[in-house]
């Protein structure tokens, strides 16, 4: 690529700066080459402003027919790579066709964009938002310049946010019974409940709490479920015996969850469950998933 | 197998010490670069290395301190990031991230350990937090060590009274609820501990556990160092708390432990004003439990507690403290039906202790004790456990000591009763601890109803008991009957009437003792008798006695008991010691003028003399003894007198052997010269009876010169010699200087002749009895002019 980049070397650079570059905040993002950059993070309904700054190499001239800058929210489904669904597709146009011989200033702006879902990484799929500045030329390829960006969307608090409860067991064998104080939880909150074992008559070695995350993509035939677990969290450690309470405190800052995605443009979801797991010195493994949801809430200042 | 078992530990912890100091090594350099992130990871992996189930308790300790170790160099590092301004609460939050609940909990109690002392969070509100977190770990080994380092490093920061620590939010109650909690939860762990594992391994596990044990014990150390614990809140929150949880636990170990614990780590006068509480638990223990332990000493720590001091007293009785250890005592062994009678009695011994300490003055207590263990006795008949047995004797000893003295004992109803369940041995070692109390103590026993229950309680040294075949050492038997007749001496009262009681009593028990007895106990009986008869001879002396009514104890009635007393020893048989005792009785109806009664004595004395003494040298002596006492006698008349010096006359010369007879003969003369009697000074008659010595010495001389070649020694002459000069002395007419002179010529003649042994002791009497002529006649006045007269 590098000797071809030299020889066919664009005639022109091109890069999109950002009105509040220097005061936005940035995030991490990590690209498909694996290589992290960081980037400016948006939320809905904000203004992108900007401009886009085109400047031919020394002594060169660019013939074009017509530069513009889009706005795009893409979902790519890697089953079907290289497919890119676009879900928001906003076009400013910034010059007529035309010849550039010095270093030229396109300002833009794109109002209260309607930015609905939320960047994301996943297994099966992938979602993000670029701006894409095209230079449109005949006869060659048009030079085209990407800038990713990420959004995240904040919840307010949620109004009702019911406690799980549950009493779960075997007949005869385990009856248990768990607590955890929110179904909701925010991405730097913390799980706090209580395991009540009500009847113990297997020899239980451990338990512990599982945080999975459960991606499904597709729909119908095609539809791709995976399931990471997150955390694996010791609760409990030897054997309890009938009456005892174990208290769960688990922080999930330390891990990188997003927030629940029911249902992404129908082309995926990601859910987030609880998963309590006992395990017997025969390392058996009794397990009780529950579901939560995740959310991102307005950091406070 | 099992030797494999410990090689393998062995293995197991030199693994884990290795894992955990390699680990400390990454810790210390993360901690010398300031790096926590590092420092966290490299601690928590640190810590992994508990989280082994291989190792016993031992080796885990050995593992944990260790890692406890380390954790101070941690707990530093804290304190340092919190002085640079590392936000404590964000530490806090920050360890909980570890994914392994051992290594997260260990680090969580080391960073709230800090926090506390940051003072940035209220103290109660961190130890609560720490104390529920902890839950998280039910496995009895780590769970009782992770715990005990919450102990450890909280100890010094729970909010106690004047503590730094204490505030408006934070009060000693807290740190009593935080303190106690993780003592309820420890207990259970260590409880949990039996039911882990296979059964055929128990004994092994109870010997893990028991090294466990001060683990759990430490709390309740802690909890009695807690300043603010005053007897309110002890009362009302720790002790029924702490209670609450060793009953419920239901475990033998813990509740024996416990409660030993509990009675050792509080103060007194704690236990003193919460003995119900503390008490009522007793009976809810397991069955198993060894309470009567726990129970015993708790009363000695009361015992000696009120021991400490007289002013802490009057707290035992407002508090009612017998009553309510009584009551707890009674209800245990009813609970425990199993309870060896060793236990019960264990039990009442101490409470007797107890009693005796703390209520010196409440005799009704002692014997309230006795009565319930007599109660308790009863359903077992005799006792046959020695160690019970042994216990018995403590209890019974208990009183003797505590009042040095028996009359004290005696007043309690049912010691007696007590020493009924003795086995013959054990009651006559008791008995004979009873008579050494009394000696060591001089106690006086004063009257008849004390005599009478004493003798009650020797009844073992007293009399042969049912079945008694037992096979007694010569020696023991004597040193006990000894002791009998020395305790008989010692019973002694002022009042006249009441010590003739008190003879009456003795003399009814010894008379049941049987042969082998009364030649002990008749003796001191009968002169304790003779020495109450001078009293009256004395006290009447002085005044005509005024309760000379029938009733009133007279010299005469004693004689007659007297008399039946010693006839008693005929049947032993013991002639010769009644012979004595009759003459001694017959010398003091004669200092009472009784003349029949005197007489009576003589009688019988001459009677066993005839009939019952028939050793010639018994006779000898019997005789002796006859003449020597009838010398003495003034109350007889004439006839009376008559008729026993002849009987006396008759015998001496009845006697076998020649120099005996001379020997009785001779001294039978003083029967008729009594020097301060003028009535009595018939010089005739002495003169006959020295004429007849010495007739019966020249046969002694002829005989042995027949049957011996020689005339033998010529002492029976100087003798008779001697008695010459006495009754010469004395002014006998009858004695003259010319048989005097002649007698002393025999007797040189005698020694100068070849027939003669020479006997040197004779040579000497003679020459002392020479000598004292010469000494006499230097003395000048009437009886140098008397003796003057002697040529020699």
């Amino acid at each position: 690529m590098n000797f071809l980049a030299g020889a066919f070397k664009p005639p022109c650079s091109v890069s999109i700066i950002f009105a509040d570059g220097r005061t936005r905040k940035q995030v991490p993002l990590k690209k498909e080459n694996g290589q992290t950059v960081m980037v400016p993070l948006f939320q809905s309904q904000e203004n992108i402003v900007g401009e886009v700054v085109i400047e031919p190499v020394q002594g060169k001239k660019v013939e074009h027919n017509g530069v513009k800058i889009e706005l795009l929210g893409q979902i790519e489904l890697y089953f079907d790579r290289g497919n890119y669904y676009d879900f928001t597709s906003l076009v400013r146009e910034l010059d007529v066709p035309g010849e550039l011989y010095e270093r030229k200033t396109y300002p833009f702006e794109f109002s209260c964009v309607e930015m609905p879902y939320e960047t994301y990484n996943g297994v099966n799929v992938r979602l993000r938002y670029i701006l894409k500045v095209t230079i449109s030329r005949n006869y060659v390829s048009n030079i085209v310049e990407n800038q990713d960006f990420v959004v995240h969307n904040y919840t307010p608090l949620p109004s009702i946010n019911n406690s799980i409860k549950m009493e779960v067991g075997i007949e005869d064998c385990l009856h248990i019974e768990f607590e955890y104080s929110k179904s909701k939880y925010h991405l730097k909150d913390v799980i706090v409940g209580k395991i009540y074992f009500l009847l113990v008559r297997i020899k239980i070695k451990n338990m512990e709490l599982e945080i999975r995350r459960r991606e499904s993509t597709g729909s119908g035939a095609n539809t791709y479920v995976e399931t990471e677990t997150l955390a694996k969290f010791e609760l409990m450690d030897g054997a309890p015996v009938r009456g005892e309470s174990i208290p769960v405190r688990l922080f999930l800052s330390p891990y990188e969850l997003t927030p629940t995605y029911r249902n992404i443009n129908n082309k995926f979801s990601v859910k987030y469950y609880l998963n309590l797991v006992l395990v017997d010195e025969e390392d058996r493994r009794y397990f009780k998933q529950q579901e939560i949801t995740v959310y991102r809430l307005l950091p406070t200042p | 197998m099992i030797a494999d078992g410990v090689e393998n530990e062995e293995k197991w912890l030199a693994a884990g010490i290795a894992g955990l100091q390699q680990n400390a090594f990454y810790m210390h350099r993360a901690l010398d670069s300031n790096n926590l992130r590092d420092a966290l990871k490299y601690s928590a992996q640190m810590l992994s290395e508990l989280r082994t189930s291989k190792l016993s308790p031992h080796k885990y300790y050995e593992l944990y301190m260790r890692a406890f170790d380390e954790l101070r160099k941690l707990e530093m590092f804290f304190k340092e990031e919190a002085r640079r301004g590392c936000s404590i609460i964000d530490l806090y939050e920050l360890v909980q991230h570890a994914g392994n609940i051992l290594p997260r909990l260990y680090l969580l109690c080391t960073v709230g350990s800090v926090y506390i002392k940051s003072k940035e969070a209220p103290a109660k509100d961190v130890l609560k937090d720490l104390v529920e977190m902890c839950r998280g770990i039910q496995h009895p080994v780590r769970g009782l060590f992770l715990r005990s380092y919450l102990s450890q490093v909280s100890r010094d920061k729970l909010p106690d009274i004047g503590s730094e620590y204490e505030g408006d939010a934070d009060t000693v109650v807290d740190a009593v609820e935080f303190v106690l909690q993780n003592f309820t939860e420890m207990n259970k762990l260590w409880v949990r501990m039996q039911h882990q594992g296979p059964a055929r391994e128990k004994e092994k596990r109870e010997k893990e556990r028991s090294e466990l044990r001060d683990l759990v014990g430490k709390n309740l150390h802690v909890l009695s160092q807690i300043e603010g614990v005053d007897l309110d809140m002890y009362k009302d929150t720790v002790l029924p708390r702490v209670l609450e949880q060793v009953v419920n636990c239901k475990d033998e170990i813990a509740q024996f432990y416990l409660m030993d614990c509990i009675i050792q780590v509080f103060p007194d006068e704690y236990h003193l004003q919460t003995l119900e509480i503390l008490l009522g638990a007793c009976p809810q223990l397991q069955p198993s439990v060894d309470i009567k332990t726990v129970l015993s000493r708790l009363m000695e720590r009361l015992s000696n507690y009120a021991a400490s001091s007289a002013e802490v007293l009057p707290e035992f009785l407002q508090v009612e403290a017998f009553s309510k250890l009584n009551n707890a005592i009674g209800k245990v062994i009813e609970a425990q039906v199993d309870m060896p009678i060793f236990g019960a009695v264990t039990l009442y011994s101490s409470l007797l202790t107890f009693t005796l300490h703390v209520h010196p003055d409440r005799l009704d207590y002692a014997d309230q004790v006795l009565g319930a263990c007599v109660k308790k006795l009863s359903s077992k008949g005799k006792l046959d456990d020695s160690k019970a047995t042994k216990q018995i004797v403590a209890l019974l000893s208990a009183p003797l000591e505590k009042y040095n003295d028996i009359v004290t004992a005696l007043k309690l109803s049912n010691y007696p009763r007590v020493m009924e369940y003795l086995d013959l041995e054990t009651n006559k070692i008791m008995a004979t601890v009873i008579i050494q109390s009394i000696m060591k103590n001089n106690t006086h026993i004063s009257t008849a109803d004390k005599v009478e229950a004493l003798f009650e309680l020797m009844t073992g040294l007293i009399k042969d008991l049912d079945g008694a075949e037992e096979e007694v050492d010569e020696d023991d038997f004597k040193d006990e009957q000894n002791s009998v007749a020395r305790l008989i001496q010692m019973l002694y009262n002022d009042d006249q009437e009441e010590m003739f009681q008190i003879i009456c009593t003795v003399k009814k028990h010894i008379m049941t003792g049987g042969p082998r007895r009364l030649p002990f106990t008749v003796p001191p009986l009968v002169f304790s008798s003779l020495k109450l008869v001078r009293r009256l001879q004395g006290s009447q002396d002085q005044e005509e006695n005024p309760f000379a009514d029938e009733s009133s104890t007279s010299p005469k009635k004693i004689f007659q008991l007297l008399n039946q007393t010693i006839e008693a020893l005929l049947i032993v048989p013991a002639p010769e010691l009644a012979l004595r005792l009759y003459l001694q009785c017959a010398e003091a109806a004669n200092d009472c003028d009784l003349e029949p009664v005197a007489y009576e004595f003589f009688t019988q004395a001459y009677i066993l003399y005839e009939e019952e003494v028939s050793d010639s040298k018994a006779q000898v002596t019997a005789l002796h003894l006859i003449i020597g006492t009838l010398q003495r006698m003034h109350v007889f008349g004439v006839e009376n007198r008559d008729t026993l010096t002849h009987k006396a006359t008759g015998y001496s010369a009845k006697l076998l052997k020649k120099p005996d007879q001379c020997r009785a003969v001779y001294s039978c003369a003083h029967l008729f010269w009594v020097d301060d009697q003028d009535n009595m000074k018939d010089g005739e008659r002495v003169l006959i009876c020295l004429k007849r010595a010495l007739r019966i010495a020249n046969a002694a001389q002829q005989m042995s010169n027949a049957a011996r070649g020689n005339t033998g020694s010529v002492s029976l002459f100087v003798e008779i010699l001697n008695k010459y000069l006495y009754f010469y002395e004395k002014g006998n007419p009858q004695i003259t200087v010319a048989a005097i002179q002649s007698l002393i010529e025999l007797i040189t003649t005698e020694m100068q002749s070849d027939n003669s042994a020479s006997d040197p002791a004779a040579d000497a009497f003679l020459a002392s009895t020479l000598r004292y002529l010469q000494f006499q006649k230097q003395k000048g006045g009437a009886i140098g002019e008397k003796y003057e007269a002697i040529k020699v």
